[in-house]
């Protein structure tokens, strides 16, 4: 059955195959494919609905909506139960959503075509889609009604999980009562979203349907997971990428009754009754590794690299007009660099694994990326994904850690030597020494103003390892360009008549690189906006209107600088060693613009005072989340800007836990308030943007504050201490 | 042998005396919503009351807690300011992916416990302890003023 939708919303033409069927009892199902054969997907037991729908209507009037995305704190069940339930016309408050089982052909975004919940991609993905789910399933209720009353169709309507004859009298049918009729029908053809008027839930802030169960314990993680007869283990990965297990001395765990070692090529693992107890077994093992040529690796090394690298000349990513002549005259270069960083989210790496005997394999945790899940289990034991079970738990953070599936693997290979179901547990220091790091990136960027102080050439070079690389095991990229990189790059909102962005992939040795809350325009905006500061000060301009004097291009970003800067009081005086700072971006599909306002001690000690975020982020869905998400995306992003850093000694990552690699706390923590204005375009993404909207603004505030420019983060106090602006 | 009093009940446990509550708590007792964070007090995620104060069950050997009074996150919603604090967490949407939130509210009903209107450094003094990743941390603050305003 082919559909369409009438009055598409997000501009989302792509005819898409509508799936009926018939749910356990007797219900509705509604689900689409994404494209290819129609695949049936394995159904986890615990699903007592088939697993190809986003909606099951049970007879008794109950709904259930399969969530294709994870939850990790950006509220994705709320936000996509929003779009269905608003179209279906549905109560809220009678829906349960349940997280959608694996299936790349079933649950995969419209947009990225797997299924994977990074990159704020979900609501980019799924709003027209699941709007016209939603709508496809109140469509075929109001036909089943019309069948059964002999009615037309066009007679009637629906409320609240209703259709409603008022024709004749007001007579009703629920939902549930027209499930099984409904069920037989054909999916409509064509469906009208509703218009924006008659919009209950869609662009409203709906309160979270995860919060209740998250404020008394009862929420479910992976590291939660019990059942009869579970071990759990405390694992040791080599502490050198690429090492090996020397020798294991288990003299002392011997004398340790009920706790079994693992020992493998490059892991050891403790095995015992609880948590504690394996991990006093691992404290009691003298393990020596042989790391190999990565333990002669330190950060110095990886910078110089970096160093040289951006030296080089790139892959182009994009150049217009004549860059060289227009660089030629009076040019301003500045380099601009980000450590590595982990990702720490509060819940530590741990998988659940129980390899059985008749050669499946069942797992439970909390991932990004379900099928990839599924996939590495089964990569790992030599069986088929299809002997592998996928039990879905909430995430206690994701940030892109958990868009890799290394902590199945090693729980996997761990599991394997175990008899029974095992839960592998990382210490927190574990987890930090063992991330998949978000890479260190060098920004070589050169400029040129025309007299009346626009500019005129721009070049930015980024060199930096690639995680698509990394994801893809070393493959050489297209054209050389690391899209992830560059991105935000190659997107500038300014208006540059003539510019060149290049990448240059400079792969550090010794540390594995994953995608980062914020990934590539972390990097690009914090150069670019870093850059931005230097030349308006140059030009002899004020921060904010020597951006606004660029943005003719960007209607949108133009007019929330306006507003930021009108919020936040831009112009009000400031005392000394106090500074406010801007940045303005477009990323993720989204436009933020925000101001930090700081003071800076004679110490060096940065005091961030209060932060003004205007956010246009298209259509919303939540607009209370899109707040919570530019709130905590802002402060972790200058979490990383006041101490993120990941150094390597001896190819060893040097930072252990919260005492070193530290993070904002309450008490260092500003109001921040966030403006999400109204707007008619495309929904755009929320979950990463706020990250890159926090350092620039926060290294701008302070050079206002200090005259100081802030080349590498985390920022250098010892930079800032007694020295007088300049 | 040790013997927990947790949520008003007694608790015999098979535990050595040096393993930290937390472990105890989720391993053994199988109360799962205390939560591993950091393991040497560090993110308060492990926080829960003993006899009415924060602590972190993470650095506290059952051994050495005897006979005083555990809560835990799953019956905090019990006495009045634990419940308050929920409502006022649910009122303005303070969680995200909620890990860190058992621990912020068991801090934060412990203020309210001994300072039933907290100032802001009051706050910071009782909260500081207590990481959110997520960065929920102003509407933490406007949460536990609101409890404490409310009635
Ligand atoms: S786990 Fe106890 S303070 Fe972090
Ligand atoms: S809500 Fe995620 S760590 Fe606090």
């Amino acid at each position: 059955m082919s559909m369409s939708s009438k009055s598409g919303t997000a501009g989302l033409s792509r005819r898409r195959f509508l799936q009926v069927g018939t749910a356990a009892g007797g219900g509705l199902m509604l689900g689409f494919q994404v494209g290819g054969a129609f695949a049936q997907a394995p159904a986890p037991k615990k699903y007592v609905l088939n697993p190809n729908a986003f909606i099951a209507i049970a007879r008794d009037g109950k709904v259930t909506f399969q969530i294709p995305q994870e939850e990790m704190g950006q509220g994705v069940y709320t936000s996509l139960s929003q779009l269905l339930a608003d179209e279906l016309d549905v109560d809220l408050a009678n829906v349960t959503p349940l997280p959608a089982p694996p299936s790349d052909a079933l649950y995969a975004s419209p947009r990225s075509r797997r299924q994977s919940t990074g990159g704020s991609t979900s609501i980019r993905g799924f709003y027209t889609a699941l709007r016209q789910v939603g709508a496809s399933g109140r469509a075929m209720m109001v036909q089943a009604a019309a069948q059964q009353w002999g009615v037309s169709a066009a007679s009637l309507r629906t409320e609240s999980g209703q259709v409603i004859d008022d024709a004749r009298g007001g007579r009703k049918l629920s939902y549930g009562e027209l499930a099984p009729r409904a069920a037989k029908l054909p999916a409509p053809q064509e469906v009208t979203l509703k218009a924006d008027k008659d919009l209950k839930y869609i662009g409203k802030s709906v309160k979270r349907l995860d919060a209740p169960e998250k404020v008394n314990g009862k929420a479910q993680y992976g590291i939660d997971v019990r059942m009869d007869g579970l071990k759990v283990a405390a694992i040791a990965a080599s502490p050198v990428v690429g090492g090996k297990v020397a020798h294991v001395d288990d003299s002392k765990l011997k004398s340790m009754p009920g706790l079994q070692l693992v020992q493998l090529d490059d892991l050891v693992a403790v095995v015992g009754p609880n948590f504690w107890a394996a991990k006093k077994g691992m404290d009691a093992l003298d393990i020596k590794w042989n790391g190999g040529e990565n333990a002669k690796i330190n950060t110095d090394a990886i910078w110089r690299d970096l160093e040289k690298g951006s030296q080089q000349k790139g892959a182009v990513a994009k150049e217009e007009g004549d860059v060289e002549k227009s660089l030629k005259g009076d040019r301003f270069d500045a380099a601009y660099e980000m450590p590595f960083l982990a990702h720490a989210p509060m819940e530590p790496q741990n998988f659940t694994v129980h390899v059985k005997k008749d050669g499946s394999c069942e797992l439970w945790g909390g991932t990004q990326v379900q099928t990839a899940t599924v996939k590495a289990a089964s990569d790992a034991l030599g069986i088929a994904p299809e002997k592998v079970t996928f039990h879905n738990f909430m995430l206690g953070g994701g940030f892109g850690r958990r868009l890799a599936t290394d902590m199945v693997t090693k729980s996997v290979r761990v599991a394997q030597k175990v008899d029974g179901p095992v839960k592998v547990i990382w210490t927190r220091e574990e987890d930090i020494q063992q991330d998949m790091y978000r890479p260190a990136y060098r920004n070589a960027m050169s400029a040129s103003l025309t007299k009346d102080g626009k500019i005129d050439g721009w070049t930015h070079r980024i060199a930096g390892g690639s995680v698509i690389a990394a994801i893809t095991g070393g493959k050489p990229l297209k054209d050389g360009i690391d899209g992830d990189a560059v991105e935000g790059a190659v997107n500038n909102p300014y208006a540059i008549p003539n510019q060149r962005i290049e990448y240059v992939q400079t792969e550090p040795k010794a540390l594995n690189l994953g995608w980062w809350r914020g990934v590539g325009p972390n990097n690009a905006v914090f150069a670019i906006e870093s850059m931005m500061d230097d030349l308006a000060k140059k030009a002899g301009k004020d921060p904010v209107a020597f951006r606004l004097a660029h943005l003719g291009n960007e209607p949108r970003l133009k007019a929330i600088l306006q507003i930021a800067a009108e919020k936040s009081g831009w112009s009000k005086p400031l005392a000394a060693r106090m500074g406010r700072g801007v940045c303005a971006q477009n990323a993720f599909g989204s436009y933020i613009a925000t101001v930090t306002e700081v003071d800076v001690t004679e110490m060096g000690k940065i005091n961030v005072r209060r932060i003004t975020s205007i956010v246009d982020a298209g259509r919303t869905v939540n607009p209370d989340t899109i707040a919570a998400q530019v709130q905590g995306g802002i402060l972790f992003g200058m979490t990383a800007a006041l101490y993120g850093d990941i150094t390597l000694k001896d190819g060893r990552v040097q930072q252990r836990n919260f005492n070193d690699y530290r993070m904002m706390r309450i008490n260092e923590t500003p109001s921040i308030e966030v403006h999400v204005v109204s707007s008619t375009e495309d929904p755009g993404g929320i979950g990463e943007p706020g990250c890159s909207a926090g350092p620039p603004s926060l290294v701008n505030a302070v050079f206002a504050a200090t005259g100081v420019r802030i080349h590498r983060l985390p920022i250098d106090r010892s930079l800032l201490a007694s020295r007088k602006i300049a | 042998m040790v013997t927990l009093q947790i949520n008003g009940q007694a608790h015999t446990i098979d535990a050595p005396d040096d393993m930290p509550l937390l472990w105890a708590l989720r391993d053994i007792v199988g109360l799962t919503g205390t939560k591993f964070g950091c393991g040497i007090a560090q993110c308060g995620a492990c926080t829960v009351h003993v006899d009415g104060k924060a602590v972190r069950s993470c650095m506290l050997p059952v051994g050495a807690i005897g006979n005083r009074a555990i809560t835990t996150i799953e019956a905090i919603g019990d006495t009045p300011n634990g419940a308050k604090i929920q409502k006022a967490w649910l009122d303005i949407e303070v969680v995200q992916c909620g890990y860190c939130q058992s621990g912020q509210i068991m801090s934060a009903t412990a203020l309210l416990n001994r300072t039933p209107n907290p100032d802001d450094s009051d706050i910071d003094a009782a909260m500081a302890g207590n990481i959110c990743r997520c960065g929920t941390y102003v509407r933490i603050r406007q949460a536990i003023k609101n409890a404490a305003k409310s009635v």
